[in-house]
């Protein structure tokens, strides 16, 4: 029997067959519908690799487990499905730490299987034996420890709808390499786990919905805050019915981009640290916020007790230890956003809501954050120009996968998503190096798209050797570098808090165009605004992956930046007499 | 302030440390924790006793129930409630001083449960004053106290009013509260009028 047909025939184990534990971790897979694996081969999971052969499953082969973590996270912000990330034990496992934090931060769906030693040998310190169920504890939603080869499809199936349910995060999975050896039953539809069933603090209260929806129809001042839960449950159709009925505007947190069109009349974009001032603004006046789906995280509100000081709060949100954590609610609706509005808008006939928007749009036009795009060019390249352009030039349709810092600020505030799932950045956890392997998940989950992986010149060399990933599965990802020379964000806050102390943060980089050349991924440098519209089309003409060193100007700053522990409307703004009019030297 | 929660877990490898963790990850202090098989077969009912402000219930219930192998999370320090407490309380005593301590036992309600030539051992069962109480009678009259075992609170709300029972008489409809079926306070589908 041929590769192919042994591949064919186990694409459906529907009658139970007996098969080793390594098999049914892939028949598992398939049957969770699983069609493609990131991950690092190693000897105490070889027997599940051994085994792929047999199933339909694309294997992508990266460069280091953190990688596989991130790849796996990244598939799934830009498909809504589950990642699927493969290790072996200690050091492999280990690797994906990062990547795993990263996810739970997020709330993103992914499931970890890494292998173990065998579990004769399991607390003896065997080789590269680790006690990764005990390291991932406080990252992971859950995780099991399988040493017995029945014990794997059920778990596998519930570490999925885990996963995905409720609050998505991720479970990992380790599995003894003698559970992977031996034999079982494998039933996949008796493997399957019990329904969801939401705990009973997940209820939404009907007088609680009456009591939102009087708080809405009487505000004068309302905002709705827009946050990644609307994403994560499809809410995006309700929310627009929302503020649109309501004519309530409303501002996004930074993984909530996306989630409300940014074009649309009533957006008023990002909030928080970087956020636009007259979102700021607005918050800090309102009388009213509706936050859906968002968590109040330290970055979005400034100081707890000066946060939007006068309004009522309505938190909904699917995790209740969120609610009251940081910013007290009014009236909390626990359940699934998609689910809580379907119930609340038919308690909402409309509203006028003219006089508070004229107030913020003339709030938006005194404001003067997004000056520099507007400016003359001067010769100098700033990454602002570089975030609009792509906008521009690829009409936001492209999916953007970030790094953390300066450039993941511009990119939030210059790309305008206006369709969901295009960002893929990481807000919580601030992970840098996760732009390249991200941007390469979203490719394989999405390969008819358009993908741009966005990194800072720091971030980038944390993973960049997935670049070699990028030739061997030959994908068509391109890729930005906003290169300033220096670990931009440290820097500002250097300049900001520290006295202009740039310690350790001038970058000595390798040149990125021969870095990539050396992978076979052709580049180009960009030192000019007047280069960069050719320089975007050439790599986006390109058939294959292209990168692209933007070589930007190396002390700008993140404006407006609303230092740590002040208020939200307690701005740095960017000086009046900007960089961009310096002499050309 | 003091929160009592009742957990009821599944009996698997690793469950405590998880619930600990917790506790350790919200810097909250656990001040007792006991841990014995419940009514429900493979399900463990867990008394955590611990030290945290006092706004902070309703996270830590809801943090608890985060975790897959809880089932279940009363939290029942305000609800009417017997509490009681297990020690073992081993005593320095030869033939000599053997009687008084026989009769503070007796004060106290407690039992002799081993006797030595140079020691004894007092079981007592009852709230915690009450086995402070002896400790301290103990040290106050010079008897040497050689070893303490306490067991930790253990809490149990008073009648009908125990999650599990609300649940099985079908009071968890989420929107109706029935008048004499939910508890009065910290029920399971009041979580949001505490806020």
């Amino acid at each position: 029997m041929s590769n192919h047909d042994e591949k064919e025939n186990n694409a459906h184990l529907t009658t139970p067959t007996r098969l080793t534990g390594s098999e049914i971790v892939w028949a598992t897979l398939v049957g969770e519908g699983v069609t493609e694996v990131f991950g690092y081969p190693g000897g105490a999971i070889l027997p599940i690799y051994d085994a792929l052969r047999k199933f339909p499953i694309h294997h992508i082969l990266v460069r280091h487990e953190q990688g596989a973590a991130h790849m796996a996270d990244g598939y799934a912000r830009a498909s809504g499905k589950v990642g699927v990330a493969m290790a072996t034990s200690g050091p492999g496992a280990t690797n994906l730490v990062t990547g795993i934090a990263t996810a739970m931060m997020d709330s993103i769906p992914m499931v970890c299987i890494t292998g173990q030693v065998p579990s004769k040998v399991l607390g003896t310190d065997a080789f590269q034996e680790i006690d990764i169920t005990g390291i991932t504890l406080p990252i992971t939603k859950h995780n099991f420890l399988i040493t017995r080869t029945q014990d794997i499809a059920p778990a596998i199936r519930q570490a999925f709808q885990i996963a995905k349910s409720g609050r998505p995060g991720p479970v990992l999975v380790d599995i003894t390499k003698d559970a992977q050896q031996s034999a079982a039953i494998f039933d996949f539809a008796a493997a399957k786990p019990a329904p969801y069933e939401p705990h009973p603090m997940l209820s939404v209260m009907g007088t609680h919905l009456r009591e939102a929806a009087d708080l809405i129809r009487t505000a004068k001042r309302p905002v709705i805050l827009a946050g990644h839960g609307i994403l994560q449950s499809n809410a995006g159709e309700q929310i627009r019915t929302l503020a649109e009925r309501m004519q309530i505007p409303v501002g996004t947190t930074l993984l909530g981009l996306g989630s409300f069109p940014a074009s649309h009349p009533l957006n008023m974009g990002m909030m928080g640290m970087h956020g636009e001032s007259w979102v700021n603004h607005a918050i800090q006046e309102a009388d009213l916020l509706i936050a859906c789906g968002m968590r109040f995280d330290d970055r979005v509100i400034g100081t707890p007790s000066t946060y939007s000081p006068n309004s009522k709060k309505i938190h909904i949100e699917i995790d209740p230890a969120e609610i009251n954590k940081n910013i007290k609610a009014d009236v909390a609706l626990v359940g699934d956003l998609r689910n809580v509005l379907e119930q609340l808008l038919p308690l909402l006939p409309g509203r006028d809501g003219s006089a508070w928007l004229n107030t913020i749009a003339a709030s938006k036009g005194t404001a003067a954050v997004r000056d520099i795009k507007n400016l003359p060019d001067s010769g100098h390249l700033y990454a602002a120009h570089v975030m609009h352009d792509l906008w521009r030039i690829t009409e936001g349709r492209a999916i953007v996968s970030t790094d953390v810092g300066q450039h993941q600020m511009w990119e939030a505030q210059y790309y305008r998503h206006d369709y969901p799932r295009t960002l893929i950045t990481s807000g919580g956890l601030g992970t840098m190096g996760f732009a390249l392997p991200s941007g390469i998940g979203a490719k394989v989950a999405c390969p008819d798209k358009e993908v741009w992986v966005i990194a800072g010149d720091g971030g980038f060399q944390m993973t960049a050797a997935e670049l070699a990933t990028i030739v061997q599965e030959k994908l068509n990802v391109n890729i930005a570098i906003i290169n300033n020379g220096y670990l931009g964000m440290v820097r500002q806050w250097q300049e900001f808090f520290y006295e202009k102390n740039y310690e350790s943060t001038p970058l000595v980089s390798p040149d990125f165009v021969k870095l990539a050349d050396a992978h076979g991924i052709p580049g180009l440098a960009v030192r000019t605004r007047a280069e960069l519209e050719s320089a975007v089309q050439t790599a986006r003409s390109h058939n294959g992956a292209f990168l692209l060193n933007f070589l930007v100007e190396q002390e700008d700053s993140v404006y407006p930046m609303i230092p740590a522990g002040s208020a939200l409307h307690e701005m740095i703004r960017r000086p009046d007499n900007p960089l961009v009019e310096k002499p050309q030297d | 302030m003091l929160h009592t929660f009742v957990a009821y877990v599944e009996d698997k490898p690793g469950v405590l440390t998880r619930v600990a963790s917790l506790f350790r990850r919200l810097n909250i202090n656990i001040i007792s924790l006991a841990v014995g098989h419940s009514e429900r077969p493979g399900i463990s009912r867990m008394t955590i006793v611990c030290d945290a402000p006092d706004q902070a219930a309703d996270r830590i219930r809801a943090s608890l129930y985060k975790l897959d192998d809880v089932v279940d999370v009363d939290d029942i320090a305000k609800a009417p409630n017997v509490t009681r407490e297990l020690a073992l309380i081993k005593v320095a005593a030869n033939a000599h001083n053997r009687s008084h301590i026989f009769e503070l036992a007796e004060v106290f309600r407690a039992r002799i449960v081993d006797l030595a030539p140079e020691s004894l051992m007092i079981e007592i069962t009852g709230v915690e004053s009450k086995i402070e109480g002896l400790i301290q009678v103990l040290n106050e009259t010079e008897d040497r106290v050689l070893e303490v075992c306490r067991s930790g609170k253990m809490t149990m709300r008073r009648g009908k009013h125990s999650t599990g029972v609300l649940r099985a008489m079908g009071a968890g409809e989420p929107d109706i509260p029935k008048p004499g079926n939910l508890p009065l306070e910290n029920g399971p589908d009041n979580f949001a009028d505490n806020i």
